[in-house]
């Protein structure tokens, strides 16, 4: 008998959350798998839309943009958040608190708001655009906020507060002892990095990197919120596609998607073994 | 211990990457007019004015509040006796919701939205309860985490052990014992979920539209039209995500304390 009640309100706390995951988080998906297997209008089974991803250069170029974007502000700011927070972890547990916190809370401030931001100082009358005018510095004239050159700024924006709140763990775990016990054995700071700290820490960063690559590969409100849909990126071809008045195609932007998340998965993949290394490594 | 120079540089950088966009915001949303001149010509706070006189932004503000505030609600009610069932009486699915996360995490919002569409577009059903839905999966990884965190620290499976050794129903021991432990530690995953949910653009935008207007739309809206405006907003919008952390942060600490 009470068996059986606790059985009846497991299953009353459970059910409502499994349902609605499975509205909002599988039906999507297998709706958006099958509808890319389909031709435009949704009429049959076939693989023209892949096909045609595979053979229109438009939509290289736009895989090609999104990983080159994508690429390279994880690389600029995994650059600077290794060097960044290794500072860090130096100084007083107050700054550390209050830096990790300033972090937490511009990585939050992403989006449409933080594209704005960048219009502000950046933009056509920009307060950066304004005062190399005005000392006649041509600097901005090869750059241009509402291109590459601009949205890679952006990502980096959006991707060091991040890389900064994942690095962090990594550097407590390297144990004031081992740096000791280096020093004592007469290696510098320099060398104990390179031989010992190094190796121990890269898997971590190598991970926190393909996080960083996804996050930015799904990123769209920044780049929509610039240019529009005229700039050539994955996601924003997948929102024009899907919900543009004239050239909507659907099904083809469900295959982009459906790639797109293809992506996802083997950086996050890639993420999980380099994980795991580490843990085999120190265990 | 005095620290070599260049860790101060390298915070620096950081610190400033991150801080000059938020100033020159700040700055451009009391200026009354700055195009030629290095600095502004002068300073007015017309503009907030002119925002909170503006019904179609109080509009869309409550809008937003509805929307985050409800779909956050729904997660709380939903969401917390679901992941405590399962840490304390089916662990094995532990795993799956985990699983479950990383498909969030491979569905950002873009993908989502287009599954959604295709999903529920011609269903007839409100596109906004769609959306609320799709914040309910969005917000899923943060909630998870501070729920199994709470139940850890307070050691639930004794608690609930001692309540029922006491003759409590497993229901009233949830309500009575649990939830009032736990309460502090969700209530700062509500708020993160909150916060990340008042600045969502993505799947309000594919699935809804522009007749539906949040905040993020309003400002989106206006970035063509007055950038002093769409500078105030966005210094409102950052005034809210600070005090939502501050609350939060400030909730940690209380919670840490006692122990």
């Amino acid at each position: 008998m009470i068996l059986k009640r606790m059985n009846g309100m497991f299953l009353i706390s459970i059910i409502p959350f499994f349902i609605l995951v499975l509205l909002f988080l599988f039906v999507p998906l297998f709706f958006m798998l099958y509808s890319s297997f389909q031709g435009d209008g949704g009429s049959g089974f076939t693989f023209k839309q892949y096909l045609e991803i595979f053979q229109n250069t438009y939509y290289h170029q736009a895989f090609k943009n999104s990983i080159i974007i994508s690429f390279f502000s994880s690389l600029i700011a995994i650059g600077l958040a290794v060097f960044a927070t290794y500072s860090i972890t130096l100084f007083s547990k107050k700054i550390q608190d209050r830096i990790l916190v300033f972090a937490n809370l511009t990585a939050n401030f992403a989006g449409i708001p933080l594209a704005f931001a960048f219009i502000v100082i950046l933009g056509n009358s920009g307060l950066f655009t304004l005062l190399f005018k005005h000392f006649g510095w041509d600097l901005l004239n090869s750059f241009n906020l509402y291109s590459w050159s601009g949205l890679v700024l952006i990502y980096i924006y959006f991707q060091l507060p991040l890389a900064v709140m994942l690095i962090y763990p990594v550097y407590q775990g390297i144990q004031a002892q081992w740096k000791e016990s280096a020093a004592l054995l007469g290696a510098s700071p320099l060398q104990f990095w390179l031989r010992i700290g190094g190796p121990i820490i890269l898997p971590s960063i190598a991970g926190t990197f393909s996080i960083l690559f996804a996050n930015a590969m799904g990123a769209y409100a920044s780049a929509f919120a610039l240019t529009g849909s005229t700039y050539n990126l994955v996601t924003i071809r997948i929102g024009a596609l899907t919900t543009g008045d004239i050239f909507a195609r659907p099904e083809l932007g469900s295959a982009i998607a459906t790639l797109l998340g293809v992506t996802l998965v083997v950086a996050l993949l890639i993420n999980e073994w380099l994980t795991r290394r580490i843990r085999r490594d120190l265990s | 211990m005095k620290k070599p120079f260049y860790h101060y540089i390298t915070i620096g950088i950081v610190l400033l990457y991150l801080l000059i966009p938020l100033l020159g915001t700040f700055q451009y949303s009391f200026a009354t007019s700055w195009h030629k001149t290095i600095l502004p010509e002068g300073f007015t706070i017309k503009w907030y004015v002119e925002l909170f006189g503006d019904l179609r932004f109080l509009k869309s503000l409550g809008r937003s509040l509805v929307m985050s505030l409800g779909a956050t609600i729904l997660t709380l009610v939903i969401m917390v006796p679901a992941i405590f069932s399962i840490v304390l009486y089916a662990p094995k699915l532990e795993k799956m919701i985990q699983s479950l996360i990383v498909m969030t995490y491979a569905m950002p919002g873009i993908i989502l939205a287009v599954g959604l569409i295709r999903a529920y577009s011609t269903s007839g059903i409100s596109m906004v309860l769609i959306t609320i839905g799709a914040y309910f999966v969005g917000i899923l990884p943060y909630m998870y985490q501070g729920t199994r965190n709470s139940l850890r620290n307070i050691n639930a499976e004794s608690l609930m052990e001692a309540a029922e050794i006491l003759g409590a129903s497993r229901y009233t021991a949830f309500q009575k014992v649990i939830v009032p432990n736990i309460i502090s530690g969700i209530l700062v995953s509500s708020l993160l979920s909150f916060s990340i949910l008042f600045g969502e653009f993505v799947l309000i935008n594919l699935l809804v539209g522009g007749h539906f207007e949040t905040v993020q739309i309003y400002l989106f809206q206006k970035l063509s039209q007055s950038g002093h405006i769409a500078s105030a907003i966005v210094v409102c919008y950052f005034l809210l995500i600070s005090i939502l952390s501050a609350i939060m942060i400030k909730m940690t600490r209380k919670k840490k304390e006692p122990v």
